[in-house]
């Protein structure tokens, strides 16, 4: 009995360090200097908590256990070794695969206890398999969009919302009816269903673009359904660490929606690509300047001030490592060289700044948008590469383009602006975008590695 | 320890707060590994799972339990992993060699 006692004290004093350990994890991440001893931190909470669970009474077989954590790192390990361009689809897996394991642990509870389960039981129960069901699918369905298994463009038909919030509806209904009578058994099987198919559905309209909020929105419901699973478990450590999940996902998802001007719902309902197809048919050809490498690599050099604006285009191209070189060329030759990222340049929160510093930039030259914008009109050049709506001043001014209102990098406001382009197509959105009509805008058409590459020759070449 | 519904609000709410305060000192640079962190850490999810399948109450119970061993674990090694491989390549500008 003692010993019995020991074990489970044991056991909580490994989950409150473990607590402790994911907290000081999440504030050693704020900045870039002691982020890794964030990811020490978090393992070493984690090994302890799994640790200490292994020691709980009530397990007689450890072999399944030794089974299921074998193969999960066998999973794990490639999905930790993915391209930095793959993130985004490598992090919408792990969220699928975080709402599969509460799901399927909340299914397992269910008919453990059914049909006698109390009502706020239930209640809690039902959160987590509806939330977990529909961010399985949701996230696998991002996952498939992101890896351009299925098509990106988003498809969107009459009624859509309606039957999608209908779907809602019905799962939250069957759920008070289980909280009521968690005895109709036969009814928990629709619950999970419903959500899985509502998942897939919610997904449908969303556009490539659009990713970076709805990963975000995915990342918060993954973690509420842990932290509703915590609560069915009674297990503090999973509630916090859900709640810390639920936060940053939530967190990053408004910042996401700021930086495109939009609420959740319109993310969610609104189906982006749809509406702009048709603002983009009123467009005539205007003259637009455009450059050769050398023009470009004569002017960069004379720069004492030059600004790259990255686009999600540049990691399309494989353009980052070449747009390095352009980097120390210009460095070299004492230009000022800094970086001004939008939050929604990539897809996913951050991609960008990963992109850049994989490819050797070093991180104090990333500037935020809010830290960038200020130095616009003191830049002597801003160099556009494969980024197009997040540098439209129609954002600004043009109180009838869809986009009005979005906050923009303004690099309108430098003295030239040179916009790497494989040609005069509109963006994502189909958006017109008055920047490249601008008399101080210098156009480069061509694929974005082969141009910044030719550049960069130049630069050297002239040089030597 | 059981844990009562009121006491666990009380315990979701100062997370969710701590959750918020600490979050939203990271900078924007650091988004990318924020989420894959924060899913690793989530990913504790998987004591729920060892108690299930440990237990071996039904064998609904071990099945299930066990895919969801699979699913966490491979979030746990693969978040930290790329966590870690994504930070290492944040540098700052120092002396470089050109």
């Amino acid at each position: 009995m003692t010993i019995m006692i020991a074990a489970e004290h044991i056991i909580e004093v490994t989950y409150l360090i473990a607590t402790a350990l994911f907290v000081l994890s999440l504030k050693w991440l704020s900045s870039p200097v002691t982020a890794r001893h964030g990811v020490w931190a978090g393992e070493a909470g984690m090994l302890l908590a799994v640790a200490g669970t292994l020691l709980h009474q009530g397990i007689v077989d450890y072999k399944l256990i030794a089974i299921g954590l074998v193969l999960g790192t066998i999973i794990g390990v490639p999905l930790g070794r993915v391209a930095m361009t793959a993130v985004p689809q490598r992090t919408a897996l792990s969220h699928a695969f975080g709402a599969l394991c509460v799901t399927l642990v909340g299914t397992s509870e269910f008919y453990l206890r059914a049909p006698n389960v109390p009502g706020l039981m239930m209640g809690v129960l039902s959160l987590e398999v509806i939330l977990g069901a529909l961010t399985f699918t949701g996230s696998l369905m991002a996952a498939g969009k992101l890896q351009e298994v299925l098509r990106q463009r988003p498809i969107t038909y009459k009624g859509q919302n309606f039957v999608n919030l209908g779907l809602l509806a019905i799962a939250i209904g069957i759920a008070a009816i289980l909280v009521l009578h968690p005895e109709k058994m036969y009814l928990f099987p629709f619950m999970i269903g419903i959500p899985l198919v509502f998942g897939v559905m919610m997904i449908i309209p969303i556009g490539g673009a659009d990713m970076p909020t709805v990963i975000s929105l995915l990342n918060s419901y993954a973690g509420l359904s842990a932290a509703a699973m915590g609560f069915v478990l009674q297990s503090k450590l999973l509630i916090i660490a859900g709640a810390l999940d639920g936060a940053s996902g939530f967190i990053l998802s408004v910042n996401m929606s700021k930086a495109m001007n939009r609420s959740f719902t319109n993310v969610l309902f609104g189906a982006f690509g749809q509406e702009q197809a048709t603002v983009a048919g009123a467009k005539e050809a205007r003259p637009v300047r455009s450059a050769s490498p050398e023009e470009a690599a004569g002017i960069l050099t004379a720069a004492s001030k030059v600004v790259i604006v990255p686009g999600y285009g540049m990691a399309v191209a494989q353009a980052q490592h070449k747009v390095r070189e352009l980097y120390d060329a210009l460095t070299k030759r004492g230009v000022d060289v800094k970086f001004g990222i939008h939050p929604v340049a990539g897809r996913m929160p951050g991609h960008m700044n990963v992109l850049l510093a994989e490819a050797d930039i070093p991180y104090d030259k990333l500037l935020a948008m809010d830290e960038i914008n200020g130095d616009f009109p003191q830049t002597d050049v801003a160099l556009v590469i494969g980024a197009n709506d997040v540098t439209n001043p129609a954002a600004r001014e043009d109180t009838s383009s869809p986009i009005y209102g979005m906050p923009i990098l303004d690099v309108d406001k430098a003295h030239t602006v040179m916009v790497i382009k494989r040609s005069m197509g509109a963006g994502f959105a189909g958006i017109e975008n008055p920047l490249y009509y601008l008399d101080k805008t210098l156009m480069l058409f061509g694929d974005a590695k082969n141009f910044v590459g030719a550049i960069v020759r130049e630069i050297s070449g002239g040089h030597n | 320890m059981k844990l009562d519904l009121m006491t666990g609000l009380y315990v979701f709410m100062l997370a969710a707060f701590i959750g918020f305060e600490v979050i939203r000192r990271v900078s924007p640079l650091l988004h990318t590994p924020l989420m894959s962190l924060t899913n690793a850490l989530d990913a504790i999810a998987v004591v729920g799972a060892i108690i299930l399948v440990g237990e071996g109450k039904s064998a609904l119970a071990k099945i299930l339990g066990t895919i969801a061993i699979v699913a966490a674990t491979s979030n746990i090694v693969g978040g930290f992993m790329i966590t870690d491989r994504m930070l290492k390549m944040f540098k700052a500008s120092g002396p470089r060699k050109p």
